[in-house]
Parts: C-alpha cells; structure tokens; sequence
C-alpha cells in the first residue's frame, strides 16, 4: 500500500524538482517548468489509474465502512452545497438567460433561443460553473484535510492498521464528487432556465412557457444528455483526484498544506478548462 | 497463535538495512541482526533520531529493508501484498504522538480497523469497542475527538485501537515519552499483564517491543535489551546489571535527563 501510494508521487521525481535550485537562465527556468508540468502530469495520471484499480479491485471490501464515507462525501460535494447552487441558479437566470432571453425578443429572434439556452447553460456554464464552484468550496476542504492527515502522519496509521489509504480516503471522495457535480449540475440548469424565463416574464418579454419550453426541449437531443452526464463525471472525478493527489500522494509538514492547496486548486482550475476543452471538439466533431 | 508444531520468530532481521521513511535511499541503521521469539519482551533504546521508528516501520512490514531481509511471522516482508493481509493484522502499532484520526471520535478511532477487517456495521462493533475501552479506563472519552484529550489519554487510545484487533506482536514508540507518574505506572503495569497473558486478549502472552530514549524505567530481569547507537543495532540480551550498564552507549541511556536534576 505504501507502495502504491508514493508511485504517483516519488517515482516522478516531482519532489526533487520542487526542491532545487532555481536555474539562472529564463530557457533553464521553462525547461524546468515544463519538465515539472509533465511529471505532474504524470504523477496525476498514474494516481488516477492507481484509484481506479482500487476502486475496481476492492469494490466489495469493507463496505460497511466504506458506503457511509461515499453518502457523507456525496452530501458533503452534493446536497450541503443546495443553499449556494439555488443563489447562484437565480442568479444565472436573472444574469444570463434573463438577458438573453428578452434581447432576442427584442430582435424578433426567439427561435434561436432553444439552442441559445442549450449551447449556454446545458453544454457549456452549468456544468463549468459547477465543477468551479464544487472545486472551490470542497476541493479546497479536500486538500487541506489529507494534507493535514499526511503531516500529522495519519496515513501511516492508517497503513499500520492495515487500511488502504486509497481505498478509506480517496475512493469516497472522487465517487462523492462526481455523483455531487453531476446532480449538483442538473440542479443548477434548471434552476438558471426557470429563474430566467422568470426574469423575461417580467420584462413583458412576449414568449409563453410553453414555447420557452419547446424551444429549449426542441435544441436538446440524446447526446446532450449523455454528454453531460460524462461531462460532469469527468469533472467530479479529476477535480477529486488533483486534490486528493496533492493532499495524500506527496511527503508534507504542515507548513506546506496551505502552499500545496493553492497548488491544487490551480491545476483543478486548469483540469477543468481542458476537460471543458476536449468536450467542446467532442460536441463539434458529433 | 499458531497451532502449529513449528512457530517461527516473531520477528527476525538478518543483515537488515534501516532506512528512513522520508527518504528511502537513506540508511539510518545499518546490518540490523535480531530475533525476536513469540512471547518476549524487548526494549529497544536509542537517543532521539536514532532511527527507532523505523526500525519499528520495518519489523511490522510497512517499510522494506534496503538490504538484507526482514521476516514476519516467517514471512519475507518484501513479499507482503494484500495476500499477506492477514499476517500484518496480528501486528498493533503505536506511534509515539498516538496519530489518531482527529475526524473520529475515540469510539470510532478504535473501532475503525474491526470494522474495515470484519465488515462490521457500527452497532455490532460498538460492544466489542466498548469492552476494550472500559479496560483502558477511556469509557468517559468514548464520544470525544482526540483534539479535546491530554496527551496521556490519546496514547492510550491508541494502545486501544492497536489492541482491538487481538494481535499476536504489540510494536510501541516511546511510550513513555511525555507521560507523568500516574499514567506511566498504569501502562508499565498494563504492558506487564499482556506480556505475561491478559485474559482479555485469551492469556496467551503478547510479544512486545517497546522503544525508548530513556532505560531507566524499563530495567527488569525478563526483558530483553537492545541499543541503537550511531547507526548499529546491538542486541544485548536480558538485562544482567551493572556489567549491562558498563557499555558507553547503555550508560548514556540510563543517565537522569538534565531538567530531572534541575
């Protein structure tokens, strides 16, 4: 266990890298930005690989442990976040879809609006904001906890008495949040298409519910559904695996969390855009 | 503990290379030779960074001997898997900071390893727990976390939690480190009972290894003794008085710590 544990991290190297001296030249300083960016890559990918397995291989170990950690994870990415997602739903509503709504009825163009609707909120805000927001408020809690756990040696006992880390820590964690950004995701588009006809209807904009929900039922079709929800999964299990990796994978002090957290939500921030990125080719090229 | 005609060493470590657990390509102890036989007791002394914590990781089969061999139970550490699951359960560690899970209460601390072992739902484990903790005297911090406990009562709830599974070999660092009179009397008391056969744990006497930066509340004619000085394991064998403390290393061990004398 401690093995596999520290593959993702110490076999990269990335800790000596962290810890040398800075190059004097620029062309030094890239090259081992560059060379350290792929390591974390690296270390990322086999940490991920490494929670698969575990995920797969021990699906029926310890569930009576174990299934309580995922419904508290689940709450904890998923329903304790309701209060903020209903905000920020109105909010979209009354921001972007009410906007949009009544600036095409001022144009004679409410036909586009379904696809409008779809291309905005289903593909493309709902399920980014979410996953900014879930990584913000849970990610954050994430990494500072397991990093804390690390420094206080936590893991180690965990070892000692025989408990996969992995399968404790991290496996209640990623199903949590990818379940959590999915329905929190669903909650949130909803909310942000109801709260903005509501903003439209009260701009007198000329357009019933009933064809504001033809229109927006009309744009959407089966892979919009089935891309979401993978979308969303992606989201939830990279943004657990980025902060669970920082948190738990490496050799912390206490002093490092709070660097290390920062570290973390920055290549969340940066996993999110490129997941975001690869499904927009996705939705292009289908 | 086995039925078997034969029962291997305990512990055993032939030409063993320590190495630390932040580093794994330093050595901290070198050439470890040491058996250790079912039912013995051995304290294992060392000034503070003389790898004893590591020498501990590597016995319990959590870290790997950079050279040599270390076996467990008769079984090559290097080998253990998820397989060898079942020979790492007979082993209870505890940390000299007690390193419980600050999330759970001391409850849930000590009954998270018969949990996750035996698939038990939180009720049926609670009995057993509750059994344990009432022996330790920790019933009245049962529901509190470990932040809100004094030192002495985390160390002895993670004595609870490493004896909650029954194991055959009790592995402790410095566990008197930190602890005043009274708390120190209980577990030198309590350490004595399991080495001979507690009841609780089926009489059967525990194999017990204890560290220590300070010999001098550990002296006792049954226990075996062994020194970690400047890198070099040397096991020294029951404890034979004056002619035991002539050695350079061991007098250092057995001195009063300055502030006693303040």
């Amino acid at each position: 266990m401690r093995g596999e544990l520290a593959k993702a991290f110490q076999l990269t190297g990335t800790q000596v890298f962290r810890h040398a001296v800075t190059p004097k030249s620029y062309a030094d300083r890239l090259g081992r930005k560059l060379f350290l960016a792929l390591l974390t890559i690296q270390g990322l990918g086999a940490f991920a690989l490494i929670t698969l397995g575990v995920m797969i291989k021990k699906f029926s170990v310890a569930r009576s442990v174990v299934q309580p950690q995922v419904r508290a994870e689940i709450s904890r990415s998923g329903s304790a976040l309701m209060p903020l997602f209903i905000f920020v739903a109105l909010a979209l509503g009354f921001v972007v879809v009410g906007q949009a709504v009544s600036a095409l009825a001022r144009l004679g163009q409410t036909n586009y609006l379904g696809s409008t609707m779809v291309i905005v909120i289903v593909r493309e805000l709902g399920p980014l904001l979410t996953a900014m927001l879930v990584l913000a408020r849970v990610g954050t809690a994430n990494v500072i906890e397991l990093g804390t756990a690390r420094a206080l040696g936590e893991v180690e006992a965990l070892e000692a008495l025989g408990i996969d880390p992995v399968h404790y820590l991290i496996v209640p964690r990623v199903i949590g949040m990818a379940l959590g950004i999915f329905s929190l995701t669903i909650y949130l588009i909803l909310g942000a298409l109801a709260s903005g006809y509501l903003f439209a209807f009260l701009q007198d904009v000329p357009l019933t519910p009933g064809d504001y929900l033809k229109q927006i039922t009309g744009a959407l079709n089966w892979l919009d559904f089935a891309l979401l929800a993978l979308k969303t999964v992606t989201f939830g299990f990279f943004i657990a695996i980025v902060t669970c990796y920082h948190g738990l994978a490496q050799p912390l002090r206490l002093e490092d969390v709070a660097r290390v957290a920062v570290r973390a939500v920055t290549q969340g921030v940066v996993v999110c855009v490129l997941i975001d990125a690869i499904f927009i080719i996705l939705y292009l090229v289908t | 503990m086995n039925e078997t005609t034969f029962n291997p060493a305990v512990i055993e470590m032939l030409g063993a290379d320590i190495t630390a657990l932040r580093d794994a390509s330093f050595t901290v102890v070198e050439n470890v030779e040491w058996t250790v036989q079912p039912g013995e007791f051995w304290v294992v002394a060392g000034q503070q960074h003389s790898g004893k914590i590591h020498l501990l990781l590597h016995a319990a089969g959590l870290m790997m001997p950079a050279r040599g061999m270390c076996r467990l139970f008769g079984c090559d550490t290097r080998e253990f898997d998820e397989e060898q699951i079942a020979e790492r359960l007979r082993v209870g560690i505890v940390f000299a900071d007690g390193r419980l899970f600050n999330q759970l209460s001391i409850a849930e601390n000590v009954a998270l390893p018969l949990r996750y072992h035996k698939n038990l739902a939180e009720a049926e484990a609670a009995r057993a727990v509750e059994l344990l903790l009432e022996l330790l005297e920790l019933t009245p911090f049962a529901n509190s976390t470990p932040g809100s406990l004094a030192s002495s009562w985390r160390q002895r709830a993670a004595l609870a939690r490493a004896l909650v599974l029954k194991p055959e070999l009790l592995l402790l660092d410095n566990p008197l480190g930190g602890l005043g009179v009274r708390p120190r009397q209980w577990l030198l008391k309590f350490l004595e009972q399991l080495a001979t056969g507690h009841e609780f744990f089926g009489g059967c006497p525990m194999t017990i290894v204890v560290t220590t930066d300070d010999l001098r509340a550990w002296q006792h004619p049954k226990r075996k003794f062994a020194v970690l000085h400047e890198g070099n394991f040397s096991g020294l064998g029951a404890w034979n008085g004056e002619d035991f403390a002539r050695s350079p290393a061991v007098k250092e061990l057995l001195a009063e710590p300055v502030e006693t004398n303040l």
